[in-house]
């Protein structure tokens, strides 16, 4: 089991936002210089706390995008209607600001470049974000692990990264699955994510491969149960969840 | 005071009491695990507690159903700042499964069909604070939240909760378990917002 060192209480660290990327209408990449980060694993994630003027804070969890780069440090962050949170780091929050953040957080969802084996990842929505980090990862290592993305959204518009993953890169395949819009003259129809879809995109069993799957809870659950039934064994597959469940 | 982000106001005022510090209401059950969430046949299914010196009672399910159970209704608190009240469970009181077992343990290493452990000291699990919970809302526990089985330690953030439970594992020393090993609290009481090591 993956253990993480932990040196002593996890400290609140300034952090100031150096860049903004706008990803989608709705989501933002929010670059910052964290002065005495520690470094980080591609797959963590951080909480970060806003305070308000009279004292008040409140603090989430978000996914690191990119790997450890000195200080500096990337979140995406989808604005969620009524977020207390995301609405102010998706809109009034602006280059300069601070913020606090500590991290990093979570030592099992995680790639390390030095593991060689041929790694899936699966991504639903804005849950395509660790796994960015992950391929972010392998890159700047120059790691020579397989990796595949299968990456389901609603329409075009929706996809984070879009400019990145478009460029080929050896060793990384992409598949797109849109579940309400498809791209201009593409043909077929917009579906959800199935047991057909992961059979031709995940790796076979025997090449030893781990799985990452993010997205909305309903997602995960759904693409966990198609690998399970592919005959991955449950210890490969690691996944994350957010939303509330179908029940 | 922490450092001001400019602009920023804040919405979730109005201090619930019922609310631990940092934590935000929902209306929804979010789910959260680290793997595929597993699908234990009730005919396998079978729980139990062990204590130090290796003495083991154990239940399947329908005799785990067949005990003295509890309805009961409580606050529940998750390390990832949602916080939900009034959840309704049904269960077993962990004390009626501890019974008179010989043990002179102060620890509880609970364990998980799928691998899945969480460390707890054994008198919190005492005194009407913790179950084996089997029904949710009214219906039997679905996988997704921890089904056909959990532990349910309301007081505790709800990572110690281990769904998917199979057994209880008494010990005199104090063991860290999955989440516990990666760096988070070993108690984890939201009150005092012990969320990570250190805190």
């Amino acid at each position: 089991m993956a253990r993480t060192a932990v040196s002593g209480r996890l400290a609140w660290r300034v952090a100031n936002l150096a860049e903004i990327r706008q990803e989608t209408a709705t989501a933002r990449t929010l670059v910052f210089d964290v002065p005495g980060w520690p470094g980080h694993l591609a797959g963590q994630h951080v909480d970060v706390r806003l305070t308000a003027a009279d004292g008040y804070t409140a603090q989430r969890s978000y996914s690191l995008a990119a790997p450890s780069d000195g200080d500096r440090l990337e979140l995406t962050v989808q604005r969620v209607a009524g977020g207390e949170v995301s609405e102010h780091l998706t809109g009034p929050y602006a280059v300069g600001d601070p913020v606090e953040i500590r991290g990093p957080i979570g030592g099992w969802f995680v790639w390390r470049p030095t593991d060689p084996a041929p790694v899936l990842l699966v991504a639903g929505g804005s849950g395509v974000v660790p796994l960015m980090a992950m391929i972010r990862a392998r890159r700047a290592a120059g790691s020579r692990a397989l990796f595949r993305l299968v990456y389901s959204v609603r329409t075009p518009a929706d996809l984070y990264y879009a400019a990145e993953l478009r460029k080929p890169y050896a060793g990384l395949d992409v598949t797109y699955v849109y579940t309400r819009e498809l791209p201009d003259g593409a043909p077929g129809i917009p579906r959800r994510i199935s047991v057909a879809t992961l059979n031709t995109a995940s790796w076979p069993t025997d090449f030893g491969p781990t799985t990452f799957v993010c997205g909305p809870t309903a997602f995960v659950e759904t693409v966990a149960d198609a690998l399970l039934a592919l005959g991955h064994s449950p210890h490969s597959i690691r996944t994350e969840r957010f939303g509330p469940s179908r029940d | 005071m922490g450092v001001i982000t400019p602009g920023f106001t804040g919405r979730a005022r109005g201090g619930n009491p019922r609310l631990p510090p940092g934590q935000y209401l929902t209306e929804d059950f979010p789910v959260l695990s680290a793997g595929p969430t597993q699908r234990v046949h009730l005919d396998k299914w079978e729980f139990a507690v062990t204590t130090e010196k290796g003495e083991k009672r154990s239940w399947s399910f329908r005799e785990l159903t067949s005990l003295p159970s509890e309805k009961f209704t409580v606050d529940i608190h998750c390390v990832t700042q949602w916080s939900k009240l009034d959840t309704r469970w049904r269960g077993v009181p962990v004390e009626t499964l501890i019974g008179d077992l010989d043990t002179e343990a102060d620890y509880v290493l609970a364990h998980s069909y799928g691998g899945y452990t969480t460390n707890l000291p054994l008198a919190d699990l005492l005194d009407g604070q913790a179950w084996i919970a089997y029904e949710y809302n009214g219906k039997p526990l679905t996988p997704e939240h921890g089904g056909p089985a959990r532990l349910l330690v309301p007081h505790l953030y709800l990572w110690k909760s281990a769904k998917w439970v199979r057994g209880l594992e008494l010990a005199t020393k104090d063991e860290p378990g999955f989440w516990e090993s990666s760096g988070y609290h070993d108690y984890g009481d939201p009150w005092r917002e012990q969320r990570y090591q250190g805190d």
